[in-house]
């Protein structure tokens, strides 16, 4: 009887991890932190691409009620690939496209605007990766959208631009007026 | 003699340049070895060679030199990345069973042992 005690609960724990793991497994394990969480700071300041003038991002998201941070560089395959959706991005008229240029040789950089189109109003260069850090940047591409007005992120994608999010983002912008 | 004292304080210049460029490196080695790489699997910041980690270490090395002091680098990128970011998890409600459970497993075999003991 003690024996069958033993198997029994051996076999009970044995089919409650199994069911635990099996839930662990749909579970993704990519971390993204919460947006409340990472604030921006908005005294970064950077360099622009095409001059030698410094601003900070308080300046370059001023003029409209919306503003898009798009990180990318001229060495980032997926950063051609969402290209073609900020371009579509521009023709809001309530947005602002700000670039940061992460990590790249200013020829290069320029050469990837001159081929693919120009989608941004304003490019900084960040040749150190720091002031994306400051952002609480991941890496390329990488995009924030954030309301101007109350200086806060609607949101953020890791990665390349798709239909998919272009059309969340065009919402997003829709309804928040 | 005069040649004699530039060549030691030249020398002098030198090594303690490199001694106090060596402390804050190693300052920054002493913060990254704390701090998860976020885009590698089960590395730290210091391991890695990423981009992402590179900056990172960079951004240390600028905190440092503005006077900024470990905790506050810290908190600087935990409101950045969130909690994540530093390998040693604060002690709250969903933290609680992480830093107990090992308590009360020790307790639970401490008690094992003395019955086991106490019985013979």
């Amino acid at each position: 009887m003690v024996k069958n005690i033993k198997l029994i609960a051996v076999v009970f724990l044995v089919i409650v991890s199994f069911f635990i793991l099996l839930k662990g497994l749909n579970k993704t394990n990519n971390y993204s932190p919460n947006l409340n969480s990472s604030k921006i700071d908005f005294n970064f300041k950077a360099k622009f691409l095409y001059s030698d003038e410094e601003s900070t991002l308080y300046e370059l998201i001023n003029d409209k009620d919306f503003s898009i941070i798009n990180i990318w560089a001229s060495w980032c395959l997926p950063c051609r690939e969402e290209h073609s959706f900020l371009l579509n991005l521009k023709s809001l008229d309530k947005l602002n496209i700000i670039g940061i240029n992460y990590k790249d040789n200013e020829i290069n950089a320029k050469k990837f605007i001159k081929e693919l189109g120009n989608p941004y109003s304003k490019i900084v260069v960040d040749p150190s990766g720091v002031n994306s850090i400051e952002l609480g940047a991941y890496g390329v591409p990488e995009t924030i959208l954030i309301n101007n007005n109350s200086k806060t992120i609607l949101k953020k994608y890791i990665g390349p631009l798709d239909d998919k999010k272009l059309a969340e983002l065009k919402m997003i912008i829709k309804n928040e007026n | 003699m005069k040649i004699k004292i530039l060549v030691l304080t030249i020398f002098y210049l030198i090594v303690s340049f490199n001694l106090s460029y060596a402390a804050n490196s190693e300052k920054v080695d002493q913060i990254s070895k704390n701090l998860r790489c976020l885009i590698c699997q089960g590395q730290s910041v210091y391991d890695s060679q990423s981009d992402f980690a590179l900056s990172m270490k960079i951004l240390i090395q600028n905190k440092i030199d503005e006077g900024k002091n470990d905790e506050q680098i810290y908190d600087f990128l935990k409101s950045k990345y969130g909690e994540w970011i530093v390998y040693d998890p604060e002690i709250n409600k969903n933290t609680v069973l992480l830093w107990v459970l090992p308590l009360i497993l020790f307790v639970f075999g401490g008690i094992l042992i003395l019955r086991k003991v106490s019985i013979k």
